[in-house]
């Protein structure tokens, strides 16, 4: 078992989906709530990576992250080294990759609070802020369940981007999708089938949690 | 005062309306469609009108003119629903508190206190708006409407949920409270009784028009006597 890439995939998981909470609350709460005609073509952006192949977005991120382009001139003197074939890299791709996976179930779940209820928050002085703090998300924490495990999951379980971006560098890049891959290249199917029983371990101990929370939730409406 | 010339198109529907309301209790009446809703929205801030201003005691809500358009929440002004919209994640006594967020901690809990008297409703306090009767939930929307102390209070079918003595008996605490407290307020109706019962202000809308606007008698002679003439004239 290379214990490793077992660590360095759950802080890439970790580090991803912290960064795509912080991002995709807001960006649902500004899909379901904004009236800009421009929300549409965002929220579009943000569906994208869920319909592009991984290694094409990969590719493109690659070139855009590379010495050949301004922004990756720009990026490689600001960090002093290159941001392809780095853990930082690779948080930056899985990020791009796994957003709609964190979008998705948040712009369902605000849209699913009764306008009513953002109406009456709105006539007793609620901001933005406030408004998705203290009513958005509360009403919607299954959402924020599911937008929270399937972004870890979903990192965790990333191949295509991770193999164009980071390559294959023991702790810096090595994730254990990377090493699974290996482990089936060289035939060593028992630690391959280890390998493979973690990921999906990890899959199935999630998705409890998120059915868990909604029976929880069942109950106290009950 | 509240001065209004308001223009705003819905879909096919449109409403116009000028005049200025004067009186402390206003009531909207109007058929179903008529208007009234939206009419609230409009002077709530949650909509905008295509063109017109809203003044409030020469306070501008809103002028198109001059691109003015206060937000919610930024116009001394409070609205009760007609699904009451209580927060359901919050305690009756957090619901009412939500507006006060300038206050301290011990002035908003007198004030919650204060104003869940005033609707009878301090038993209710720690209770979940899901534990709350359809009655006990438009007292606390009320509650709630009135704890951040509006000038202009809107009521959008405020009364449809509780029984007869109950109504009039809440009405008559209310009324008294909100004149004592220099409080406007206007309240939309589509029943009768709610709208001639009392000696009220009462502007008549329909199809998005304001037909009269006076005492309740006066409206409601005058009404009669346009019923009887397009009647007469059949």
């Amino acid at each position: 078992m290379d214990w490793q890439a077992f660590a360095l995939t759950l802080r890439l998981a970790t580090v991803t989906t912290a960064i795509l909470l912080a991002v995709a609350v807001p960006l649902a709460a500004l899909l379901v709530l904004g009236r800009s005609r421009w929300l549409p073509v965002l929220e579009a952006l943000a569906t994208l990576p869920l319909v592009l192949p991984p290694t094409v977005l990969g590719f493109f991120m690659l070139v855009l992250l590379g010495p050949r382009t301004a922004v990756g001139r720009w990026i490689t003197a600001l960090l002093g080294h290159p941001l392809a074939f780095s853990f930082s890299g690779l948080v930056v791709g899985s990020v791009i990759y796994s957003l709609p996976f964190a979008v998705q179930p948040l712009v369902a779940g605000f849209g699913a609070v009764e306008p009513a209820l953002v109406d009456a928050a709105r006539m007793l002085g609620a901001g933005p802020v406030r408004l998705v703090l203290t009513l958005l998300v509360p009403l919607a924490r299954r959402s924020l369940v599911a937008a929270t495990v399937l972004s870890f999951l979903h990192t965790v379980g990333e191949f295509g981007v991770v193999l164009m971006l980071g390559g294959d560098i023991p702790g810096a890049t090595r994730t254990l999708s990377i090493v699974l891959y290996n482990q089936v290249e060289n035939f060593d199917y028992g630690a391959a089938g280890r390998t493979s029983a973690i990921l999906l371990g990890l899959s199935v101990m999630a998705l409890a949690a998120i059915y868990s929370s909604g029976q929880s939730s069942r109950r106290r409406r009950a | 005062m509240l001065e209004l010339a308001l223009n705003a198109r819905r879909g096919t529907f449109q409403l116009q309306m000028t005049c200025s309301l004067a009186s402390d209790w206003t009531v909207i009446f109007g058929p179903s469609g008529a208007g009234k809703s939206t009419l609230l929205r409009l002077l709530s801030g949650l909509e905008r009108p295509d063109h017109g201003r809203i003044t409030l005691d020469s306070y501008m809500l809103t002028d198109s003119a001059t691109g003015l358009w206060r937000k919610p929440g930024h116009r001394h002004t409070s609205m009760v629903a007609q699904q009451h919209a209580l927060f359901p994640h919050l305690s009756v006594a957090a619901n009412v508190a939500y507006g006060l967020n300038h206050l301290d901690c011990a002035g908003r809990a007198a004030r919650v206190e204060e104003m869940l008297n005033l609707v009878d409703a301090k038993d209710l306090a720690g209770r979940r708006p899901r534990d709350l009767s359809g009655g006990e939930a438009q007292r606390v929307a009320l509650a709630r409407a009135l704890a951040p102390a509006p000038r202009l209070l809107l009521l959008d079918e405020p009364f449809s949920a509780l029984d007869g003595a109950a109504s009039e008996a809440l009405l008559g605490r209310l009324r008294l409270w909100l004149r004592a407290n220099g409080v406007q307020t206007v309240l939309a109706t589509h029943e009768a009784a709610d709208a001639f019962a009392t000696r009220a202000e009462v502007a008549l809308l329909s199809e998005g028009n304001l037909i009269a606007l006076g005492l309740a008698e006066d409206v409601l002679a005058a009404e009669r006597e346009r019923l009887f003439r397009r009647l007469r004239s059949f």
